[in-house]
């Protein structure tokens, strides 16, 4: 557990060190760090949840690091779009770094990209894997800088504004959060958060710490209206940056969220609260998606889909009173793996169409199909697991969604879920269908090949969020087992 | 796994593999792709036949994949599957002939026969579908697999066409999605093979029901092209020939009439729909398109538009059927003209589609004296005109007889009304182009002649409407033996104890 950990901070730091054999370093990190979040997963489904404190110290004093069904999966998804990021990372750099113009510049931006994913790694594995709240914080803290970093990578003044803005927005959430922290410690003198469940009781102080900690993590995780953020700093990064903030660094502080609302503190979450978040959930869908549909640029429409894909995660949150407990979060981790691998595919795609073309405009991708044809089939399959087609992940998270809604009784929120995908059919096939014009002359003017490092990730990420679907009995099966055995050790919420 | 189950996956896969394989293929290698095409169709239409007989001596052909909690995938042959995939698994070895012949020297060759073979795949999944996820799952799978056919052209006016198309299929697939969410949490998992839920439901729960058989049938109908929404199919008329014929008679428009029956016969189960009396919507519906599409068709001159409108009027009768569940005689009408329609429809879009590659027709007032051109091309298309109109001895005769027996048995009188009305107006358009193709006068030169060779066309363009006219006439003809569609829709009809 440690070691998921400790390993990719020590590849970042081998990475600054040795700036010639970044990708092997780099390489060797991911596929550890995959090897090891599987073992994790094999002693967890023999062993049940584990926990590991950091020292010896136990709890209230030491640091806590524990697996359950959540945190695995997440984990292992996280392992499996790292890896694939590294391959790609490695075509993207040497194909930039291939053109003669501006060598220099991209050798820099490669030189730092490395060290800086690792670390963002380890935050992200840290976070899943983290049992106090301070210690989510750091980790909090690790991504947010390693991610500002990266979105400020390519250099140009857009990016620039939008990384400064991003950073901004990420400290801030960050200190809000730490406040929430000091209020619970305060009040309760402990930061396990299974020792914190027992304080949860009704209580100003406690409302207003979840508040906090709510508000800090929303910014993170760029819920309307705290989106601003988000397409400008996604679109404008470099693109296995921009796959890396879409496809994992929301969903880390999303995952808190979750976790705080369903697990720590469910005592004392009101059924208005679930509305209200439902309830920005649902515009989100909506103002994203309509937003995505207006963008001129096809990198600023990807990240706007983000926008309105983080909205369904939100509308488990009212949700969540019909359905049982391994099944609200069966819901929002299938929507999360579909959208990790679907929103890192089509993030490759559109990078690749960068690079292919030299810019992103919509109206302008005509004929693209007959000279990337891989690119284009991996964006059709991404968007069709966006929508939430069958067989996709997003298929049965919406299937579960759709039937506590009714079993709730609860109509208005199939209108949105349904509307939703619609918008989303409408934003993908807008670009679809710019592929399929043929064009009478060969107008493309960069015939240099891309490499099957570039193609390839994108189109297996693509297959697998498509089909994640049938193997929806395995995560369930991982999810219920962690509820079921927490529920055995700690029956009345004890460690 | 057992023989059975083995049997349903490889009928799967026997065009889904080469479907693979042909996207990988360079655009060069057009003798392997055809071969790879022609052996997939014809080891599916065995292995399909081989299931057939299966099916008639009582063997289950079954495969459960359980997903979550009441989301179950199953396939299951069951005697409509069969009907369904022996249809679609005939026309589509015919449709590749035709289409290798017709998209000779076009470009993207590869990338059309890969999407045709999933096209085929998604089709028989639909008819295997055991329950309505898995009819979902295909059902949407078939418009993505679809939508690369419909603007294979890459003009702008295909891909306003191909817009318009998804637009139409999606939103009726998310209301279909709804519709099917809603019943499962009603009465839980629906199989096919029940033929309908327990009525105890009526009582509790009687005017949600009747709101979610509306909103299924609004789902499929959308690919049925029943009036009001029927708007994408003229304009995907912008397609090549080949995804025509597939839209209108193999896969896509059949697609939502299979779904009517599924969800008349086996989700709600004829008693359950005649208590809630839903079922007049249902046939009110039906003769609205079917006297609406008529209409339309009179008024075209572009020839594929006019046989779409008409596609639009025919394949009603499926739903007329349908909504006359009660009644056996009509069942088995409805059912019948399923098969019917197709063969009758592709031989008419092939035809249409010989025109315009040999001669550039697409317009009536341009096929004064085509016949005297194009002697077997015409006489396919008249057979298949005059099977439209249902005239004795062809196919639509035997839909038509059946479909009028069932209404005057059931006391139906406006159904024959109906069923006269409609055929009048079958003759009054097609009448009109036979005349002129076999008695007119050629006027000028033909549009654009791009043929000339020892047949009237190519011969891979000749052949299979040659064929499927001679099914129109031959089923007809036998319709009582053994082996007429005629009798497995008696022998569909017997199985639901009507």
């Amino acid at each position: 557990m440690i070691a998921s950990v400790i390993l990719p901070l020590i590849a970042g730091l081998l990475c600054f060190l040795f700036n010639r054999r970044t990708f092997i370093i780099a390489l060797a990190a991911t596929l550890a760090n995959f090897l090891i979040a599987s073992f994790l997963l094999y002693q967890f489904l023999i062993f049940g949840p584990m926990r590991c404190y950091i020292g010896g110290w136990q709890p209230p004093l030491g640091i806590t690091l524990r697996t359950d069904g959540p945190a695995l999966l997440m984990l292992l998804i996280t392992a499996v779009t790292g890896f694939a990021v590294t391959l790609y990372a490695r075509g993207y750099f040497s194909h930039r770094i291939s053109d003669p113009v501006r060598v220099g510049r991209h050798q820099r931006q490669q030189r730092y990209f490395w060290p800086l994913w690792m670390l963002l790694l380890a935050g992200l594995n840290g976070l899943f894997l983290s049992g106090d709240i301070f210690n989510l914080y750091v980790t909090l803290e690790i991504i947010g800088i390693s991610a500002a970093s990266l979105a400020a990578l390519s250099g140009k003044p857009a990016s620039q504004r939008a990384s400064f803005r991003y950073l901004l927005i990420s400290l801030l959430g960050s200190l809000t959060y730490l406040l929430g922290v000091v209020f619970l410690y305060r009040s309760c003198g402990v930061l396990d958060l299974d020792l914190l469940r027992n304080f949860a009781v009704n209580g100003s102080g406690m409302h207003a710490a979840l508040t906090l900690l709510t508000i800090g993590l929303l910014l993170k995780t760029a819920l309307v209206p705290l989106h601003f953020w988000l397409p400008p700093a996604h679109a404008n990064a470099l693109a296995p940056v921009s796959v890396i903030l879409s496809a994992l660094v929301v969903k880390g502080s999303f995952y808190l969220l979750f976790r705080f609302w369903f697990e720590t503190f469910a005592s004392i979450v009101t059924t208005q609260a679930l509305n209200f978040l439902g309830t920005l959930g649902a515009i989100a869908i909506l103002w994203g998606a309509i937003q995505a549909i207006r963008q001129q640029r096809l990198k600023l429409m990807v990240a706007y889909s983000t926008v309105s894909q983080l909205g369904y995660l939100f509308i488990a949150f009212p949700l969540s009173k019909a359905a049982e407990g391994a099944q609200v979060w069966a819901i929002v981790i299938f929507m999360a793996l579909t959208h990790a691998c679907a929103k890192s595919a089509m993030f490759m795609a559109a990078g690749n169409i960068y690079l292919h073309l030299g810019h992103d405009r919509i109206k302008d991708l005509s004929g693209v199909r007959a000279s990337l044809p891989i690119t284009v089939f991996a964006y059709g399959i991404a968007g069709v697991s966006l929508m939430g087609l069958p067989p996709s992940g997003a298929f049965i998270a919406k299937w579960m969604l759709l039937s506590s809604s009714f079993a709730s009784s609860q109509w208005w929120w199939p209108l949105v879920i349904v509307t939703g995908s619609l918008l989303a059919m409408v934003y993908v096939f807008r670009v679809m269908s710019r592929f399929f014009v043929i064009l009478e002359t060969d107008t493309l003017k960069n015939p240099v090949p891309l490499s099957p490092l570039l193609e390839w990730p994108a189109l297996i990420l693509a297959l697998i969020s498509l089909f994640l679907g049938l193997l929806a009995p395995w995560p369930l099966h991982i999810l219920s087992r962690g509820s079921m055995t927490l529920a055995q050790t700690f029956p009345g919420g004890l460690p | 796994m057992n023989h059975g189950q083995l049997l349903l996956i490889a009928i799967l896969l026997s065009s889904f593999i080469p479907g693979i394989i042909i996207f990988f293929l360079p655009e060069e290698k057009h003798r392997l792709r055809t071969l790879l095409n022609l052996c997939g169709s014809i080891v599916k239409i065995s292995l399909i036949l081989v299931m057939n007989a299966g099916i008639y001596y009582g063997h289950v052909f079954e495969i459960r994949v359980p997903l979550i909690p009441g989301v179950e995938l199953l396939l299951n042959g069951d005697p409509l599957s069969a009907l369904f995939a022996t249809l679609s698994s005939v026309l589509w070895l015919l449709t590749t002939i035709y289409a290798v012949g017709y998209l000779e020297g076009s470009p993207n060759r590869s990338h059309f026969f890969g999407y045709f073979s999933l096209c085929v795949t998604v089709t028989i999944g639909i008819a295997l579908a055991g329950n309505l996820v898995t009819f979902l799952l295909f059902y949407e799978m078939l418009t993505l697999s679809t939508y690369p056919l419909v603007i294979h052209r890459g003009t702008e006016k295909s891909l306003r066409a191909g817009r318009n198309y998804l637009i139409y299929a999606f939103s009726g697939g998310a209301v279909f999605l709804v519709a099917v969410v809603w019943l499962q949490t009603i009465v839980g998992p629906v199989d096919f093979s029940a033929a309908g839920f327990s009525p105890s439901y009526l009582d509790s729960h009687g005017p949600v029901l009747a709101l979610i058989f509306v909103l299924l049938i609004i789902g499929v109908g959308v690919k049925a092209a029943l009036v009001p929404l029927h708007g994408w199919l003229p304009q995907a008329m912008v397609a090549p020939a080949p995804v025509s014929a597939l839209l209108h008679a193999v896969a896509v428009v059949k697609a939502g009439a299979f779904g009517i029956i599924r969800i008349v016969l086996d989700v709600f189960g004829a008693q359950n729909l005649i208590l809630l009396g839903v079922l007049p919507l249902l046939g009110g519906i039906a003769t609205i398109t079917i006297l609406y599409g008529s209409f339309r068709a009179l008024q075209q001159d572009d020839l594929k538009r006019r046989l779409a409108f008409s596609t639009i009027s025919q394949v009603s009768y499926i739903a007329l059927g349908m909504s006359m569940v009660d009644q056996p005689l009509a069942v088995i009408g409805g059912l019948v003209h399923l098969v019917h329609q197709g063969l009758m429809k592709i031989t008419l879009f092939f035809c249409a589609g010989n025109l315009a590659e040999t001669l550039g027709i697409h317009r009536i007032s341009e096929m004064s004296g085509v016949a005297r051109r194009m002697p077997l091309t015409m006489a396919a298309f008249s057979i298949g005109a005059l099977g439209m109109i249902g005239i004795p001895p062809t196919v639509g005769f035997v839909s038509k007889w059946y479909l009028g027996l069932g209404g005057l048995a059931g006391g139906n009188w406006w159904l024959l009304l109906v069923l006269v009305i409609s055929s009048l107006m079958n003759g009054w358009y097609f009448l009109p182009i036979l005349v002129r193709a076999w008695f007119g006068k050629q006027q000028g030169p033909w549009p654009e002649e791009m043929y000339s060779g020892r047949y009237e066309t190519k011969l891979m363009l000749l052949v299979p409407p040659l064929v499927t006219a001679f099914i129109v006439l031959a089923a007809g003809l036998i319709a009582n033996a053994q082996i007429s569609p005629l009798a497995w829709v008696r022998f569909i009809v017997r199985g639901y104890g009507l």
